[in-house]
């Protein structure tokens, strides 16, 4: 037993070891490097819970391991006939009256928190003029793509979520088939886009994007949605109030665009032949459409959310979404000639809003 | 039919003895099958959670493809849940509690048998989708918006297996109830009952409470997908948020179902290795229906971020904080149950006491998982997985390996080996705190649970190999578990009645394994620890409460066989009836077979047997 024992010990020393080897995850990714207020305050409370909850199992620990230490037969004797005790009023009294302490200590902030992180009632505020006071993101989340649309702007745009810094940004999150859920790890929990509701929620975005590794912190559906559950990622832009400003006019700039089945550019005409009839590269529309808006696809990060961003990738796409996102809903184009095809991953690796 | 008094040895056909299962009402027998059966299921459902670690070795994997994956996922849940962890906990309620409380059975052996086979016929109905069509993918919890959009019979399947299952676990559950309420012997009082017993009555009351929601549920689902009901098709009026309201008003109390029984497995433990009384005996009980009423109160935080709204969470997550009271009573209990006792370090031991850290870091992890805002980052990711599996595997699984290796020679009249014993525990146990612990951090670093594979560059290689290197070590423990059965049943050493030589309760005061009466004459009980106070006494055995008389045994019947086996072929009716019109011709043949059957055991008396004062007198000659 004692020599059981040690190899316990050595393998949760061996395992603490590799957590601290390995720190706290990515930082745009993990939720323990908190990049917004909503994060930061979910941190705060695992922080908290985890201090109390340390506490506990020290107490716990310490019981049982002198127990273990002390009462064994092995030391006692094989006759040694220990005095029964039926129990103790005092001690189960103690240990009845501090967990409810804990509880309480852990409950006040919980309720607290809960009722701030679900306050949305600034959303539909707006100024004098009319003009709408927070940024609303209208989020549908569809199988297995992400789309969104800014209502006040006219603005809707797919896969990647453009968001400016330092202000709360209001969420209509709703789904189009099946359940999923949203989630940005290191901005702030989830919340489930139902099939039948509207839910609502913030976020606030501190931290500017540019300077994370792949310049866009990373989003998840945490839904269990069908066989690409797992490749249903979305990335997510943050940047200064300014910039995303520029970002929108950009943005409704592109009102109007269409590809041209006459252009001289042969990716733009095999797309209007192939692909327009699903996939907008015009900007300005609302949301409900039955394929990602394609109008900022250069300045994306990945291809279907999840591939690398390369012209290689784009074209395998093209030709057989099946392999590569198992039940989504794009059919198959490889009907599509080589050169069609090169032409088209020109022309969407092209298409882009940003300079 | 009557299969009088040949249980004592005689050496019968393969058929004759084939028969004598098919239609045993013995609970002890029964209790065989369930542990047999529930085996079968468990080691099935592992090697889904080994083809599950193996595609999550490495990124970008394509070990298995994703639909598969999410089959497997589904089942390796389904499975474990409802046809290893339930059945395996029922086998030792059916094979010790009618002999903790001194009767001769349940209250009910007929439907005792009926539940068992309806278990079984379950969840090879369940199983045989792995052949047929292809298994249920969209996961335990079969979320309606999914399980509805869900192509081929899969979900049907699952709502059909579970159904017929889950009637047969009301059914255990009833008979339990009845038969501690009823059935205890003279003396032996509410307050006088061991943990085991009083843990299987409060799980029991559960069940009667939390099985019909799901029968329910899955009603609405089956007909949702086979017969055009709109329950949960929210193009059609329905809404997919009420089957996650009654999934989990069935869903919690099942936790508290599967992990109440563990409690009372341990509480044996403990008390019996560390030779001293259960530590506030009182106070373990009712801290035990508090847990049991308080999780009927609790189901919505599986839901915290469906959107119910801050009042809801906050309520939720207040009342679910509050089961760490009563819980912890328990923890604490048991520690000062071993403290100033005499520790004897053996296998069911081993597994009392690994259970106690491992099962503080699951119930730590809960109440962060109550704490609502907190879950909105933890719900649905790696993080939940861990804590259930802390729970479950530190609690439940933990207690079934020390159940089995403790109740063993009491069952079968011979010792499981102590060596392979601990060599499967330390395997397990390092095993498990290896795959699960650092699924808690994959969990905060954001990795969301139920995906088929993940991409490189996220900072989860390390901890995801890790893991499954840990299932690997659980599997080999596994193995060297059944290798320990089989040379254990070969060797066949026999046992006295009480082989561990501390045993306090009352079915260590008679063979092992018992008498297919139990006991020669109904026992008096004077005290908790009936069998302990004999023994102070300088007593071998137990005080009768009455003379060596005739005892009245149930016959056996083929006929819960059959009716269960009339309602598996309605299952593949109603299913098929979509595609195929025979369908409506077998599932109106299968329930008119159960009907039939059913009729039949109204009709038919069936008055049961005596066993004469002789047969006793020289069944009980024969053993001394």
């Amino acid at each position: 037993m004692m020599k059981g024992l040690k190899k316990w010990r050595l393998v949760t020393l061996l395992a603490a070891l590799t957590i601290i080897l390995s720190g706290c995850g990515e930082e745009y990714l993990s939720t323990l490097l908190p990049a917004g207020e909503v994060g930061q305050d979910q941190f705060n409370l695992l922080l908290l819970t985890t201090g109390i909850m340390i506490l506990v199992m020290a107490v716990v620990f310490t019981i049982y391991f002198i127990a273990l230490a002390k009462f064994r037969r092995k030391k006692l004797g094989d006759s040694h006939m220990p005095k029964d005790v039926e129990g103790s009023h005092k001690l189960e009294f103690i240990w009845t009256a501090i967990p409810i302490l804990l509880v309480i200590i852990m409950a006040v902030p919980t309720v607290y928190y809960t009722y701030k992180l679900g306050d949305v009632s600034a959303m539909e505020a707006t100024d004098d003029e009319g003009n709408a006071e927070n940024l609303v993101v209208n989020v549908t989340a569809k199988l297995y793509w992400w789309e969104f649309e800014y209502p006040d702007h006219g603005i809707v745009t797919s896969q990647e979520l453009v968001v400016p810094t330092g202000e709360k940004v209001y969420f209509n999150l709703i789904s189009s088939d099946v359940k999923h859920s949203f989630w940005i790890p290191a901005i702030g929990g989830k919340l489930d886009t139902n099939v039948e509701n509207v839910n609502k929620f913030y976020l606030t975005f501190d931290k500017e994007s540019k300077d994370l590794e792949d310049g866009v912190f990373y989003g998840k559906c945490a839904e269990l949605c069908g066989p690409s559950h797992a490749l249903m990622d979305f990335k997510v832009k943050t940047m200064s109030p300014d910039k995303f400003d520029n970002w929108v006019a950009a943005m409704k700039e592109t009102e109007g665009a269409t590809a041209s089945a006459d252009s001289a550019d042969a990716g733009e005409a095999a797309f209007q032949q192939s692909c327009l009839a699903c996939h907008a590269v015009s900007a300005v529309g609302t949301s409900g459409a039955s394929a990602p808006n394609l109008t900022t696809f250069g300045d994306r990060n990945r291809v279907a959310g999840f591939l690398e961003h390369d012209k290689q990738n784009t074209i395998d796409w093209i030709k057989d979404p099946q392999k590569y996102k198992p039940g989504n809903l794009m059919p198959a184009f490889d009907s599509l000639s080589d050169e069609d095809l090169d032409a088209i991953a020109d022309y969407l690796l092209d298409l882009k809003v940003e300079e | 039919m009557t299969t009088v008094a040949n249980s004592v040895g005689q050496k019968k056909g393969f058929g004759a003895t084939l028969w004598d299962w098919l239609t045993t009402v013995d609970h002890k027998k029964i209790g065989i099958l369930y542990l047999i059966g529930g085996g079968f299921f468990f080691v099935l459902g592992g090697i889904e959670a080994m083809l599950i670690r193996l595609q999550l070795l490495i990124p970008n994997n394509d070990f298995v493809s994703a639909g598969f994956f999410n089959e497997l996922i589904t089942m390796h849940g389904t499975t474990m849940i409802f046809l290893a962890a339930m059945p395996l906990l029922f086998g030792f309620m059916n094979a010790i509690v009618p002999l903790q409380i001194g009767a001769r059975d349940v209250a009910f052996p007929f439907i005792n048998s009926l539940g068992f086979w309806m278990f079984f016929f379950g969840g090879l109905f369940l199983n045989l989708s792995w052949f047929l069509d292809a298994a249920p993918d969209a996961g335990w919890t079969s979320y309606a918006s999914l399980s509805i959009a869900s192509t081929g019979h899969g979900i049907d399947f699952y709502a059909i297996g579970l159904q017929i299952a889950g009637a047969g676990t009301l059914m255990a559950g009833i008979n339990f109830l009845v038969t501690i309420i009823n059935m205890r012997a003279p003396g032996m009082t509410y307050m006088r009952m061991p943990l085991f017993t009083w843990t299987t009555f409060v799980a029991s009351a559960l069940i009667l409470f939390a099985f019909p929601p799901l029968t329910i549920g899955i009603f609405f689902l089956t007909f949702d997908r086979m017969f055009g009901g709109n329950f949960f098709d929210h193009t059609a009026g329905g809404n997919t948020i009420i089957w996650e309201h009654i999934f989990w008003i069935f869903g919690h109390p099942e936790v508290y179902i599967l992990i109440l029984p563990a409690f009372g497995i341990f509480s044996e433990i403990f008390s019996v290795f560390a030779r001293k009384r259960l530590f506030g005996y009182s106070a373990m009980v009712f801290a035990t229906v508090l847990i049991g009423f308080l999780g009927f109160m609790v189901w919505a935080h599986h839901m915290f971020t469906v959107g119910l709204g801050p009042t809801a969470n906050a309520i939720f997550a207040v009342a679910t904080m509050a089961i760490a009271v009563p819980t912890g009573v328990k923890i604490f209990n048991w520690l000062l149950t071993i403290w100033g006792g005499s520790i004897k370090i053996t296998t069911p031991m081993l597994y009392a006491l690994g259970f106690i850290p491992s099962f503080v870091m699951g119930g730590v992890t809960g109440v962060q998982q109550g704490a609502a805002p907190l879950d909105y980052q933890l719900h649905d990711s790696y993080f939940i997985v861990a804590h259930f599996h802390y729970v479950i595997v530190g609690g439940v699984v933990l207690a079934i390996l020390a159940a089995t290796h403790y109740w063993w020679p009491k069952m079968f009249g011979t010792m499981l080996s102590e060596k392979l014993g601990k060599i499967t525990f330390w395997f397990f146990f390092i095993g498990f705190h290896m795959t699960f612990f650092l699924q808690h951090f994959l969990g905060l670093m954001g990795m969301p649970r139920r995906v088929w594979t993940y991409m490189d560059g996220q900072g989860w290689n390390l901890f995801n190999m890790i893991s499954t290197i840990g299932a690997i070590l659980m599997a080999i423990g596994v193995i060297v578990l059944i290798i320990n059965i089989i040379m254990t049943t070969a060797k066949n050493v026999r046992v006295g009645n009480d082989p561990w030589e501390d045993g306090r309760t009352l079915e260590w005061a008679i063979p092992s394994p018992p008498p297919f009466y139990n006991f020669a004459q109904t026992p008096l009980v004077r005290g908790l620890d009936t069998y302990w106070i004999e023994k102070q006494e300088g007593h071998n055995g137990y005080t009768a409460a009455e003379p060596v008389t005739d005892i009245h045994m149930p016959n056996g019947s083929i006929i819960p066989f059959f009716m269960t086996l009339g309602l598996f072929i309605a299952g593949f009716g109603a299913m098929y009836r979509v595609d195929h019109s025979w369908g409506l011709a077998v599932l109106i043949f299968g329930l008119a077979f159960t009907f039939l059957m059913m009729a039949l055991r109204s009709i038919k008396d069936d008055l049961g047997y005596y066993v004469t004062k002789d047969q006793i007198r020289r069944t009980e000659r024969g053993r001394d």
